[in-house]
């Protein structure tokens, strides 16, 4: 069911922010012997969200090339696309914003 | 779910690689520190990572389980003049690879460094958020 003042992006954001956590996790784990490196299916989850009110959409990072030690994270893509997950996040704040902005002016009629 | 949980994350991978940082400068400083006797020779310093789960089985940080001690064979100098030889003129330096530690220490901070973008960009979303409508 969609949110009759803000749309999509209440639960776009709060979903964004679970995609931080787990990049997040990623990145702090580059180091970490046997760690295997997950992401959230952000299209996926937005869906089950809207339709079923759950979220679960994770799915394993396949590796570009094996390393030695187990570790599938690859600090390039991770950093890559931590950095599109918070511009997404910010699209999603600048639509929040428009809109408060907006109903404000409505509110008080200035 | 924590909101502030990625500050944690990327906290904990901070204060990890912090303490690779810590190993690493200990061993450089001490490559050179000879000893009288094998046993008594600096032994270098490695500490071992490990995953942080929170209660649902997710990822939430890393961090440092064990600093093991190389159990690696010193290396034996002949240096009769030296005041810590032994009675046949030998003494003991740590195994120390400075190379393996320098690009140990490059590694560790180009991690530290992702993290603290992770933390500054995260600390700047979330001043955002908190200001929405201002």
């Amino acid at each position: 069911m969609s949110d009759p003042l803000f749309g999509i992006h209440a639960k776009a954001l709060s979903l964004g922010r679970a995609r931080m956590d787990v990049l997040a996790a990623n990145i702090a784990n580059a180091d970490t012997p046997n760690y295997l490196a997950k992401d959230v299916d952000f299209a996926q989850a937005l869906k089950t969200e809207t339709t079923t009110g759950s979220s679960a959409a994770e799915v394993w990072r396949v590796p570009l090339q094996a390393s030695a030690d187990g570790n599938t994270v690859d600090v390039q893509i991770e950093q890559a696309q931590f950095a599109q997950a918070a511009l997404k996040y910010q699209a999603s704040l600048n639509f929040l914003d428009g809109r408060v902005r907006a109903l404000m002016t409505a509110i008080t009629g200035q | 779910m924590s909101t502030f949980r990625i500050f944690e994350i990327a906290g904990s991978a901070l204060a990890a690689q912090s303490v690779r940082l810590n190993a690493t400068a200990s061993n450089l400083a001490n490559a050179n520190n000879v000893a009288g006797s094998p046993d008594a020779v600096y032994q270098a310093r490695e500490p071992v990572f490990e995953v942080v789960t929170d209660a649902q089985g997710e990822a939430a940080g890393v961090r440092v389980t064990d600093v093991q001690t190389s159990a690696a064979e010193p290396q034996k100098l002949y240096q009769p003049g030296h005041p810590l030889a032994d009675a046949e003129g030998y003494v003991y330096a740590p195994s120390i690879n400075v190379v393996e530690e320098m690009v140990n220490m490059i590694s560790a901070q180009r991690s530290y460094q992702s993290n603290v973008e992770v933390f500054n960009t995260v600390k700047d979303l979330t001043m955002r958020t908190l200001t929405l409508g201002k």
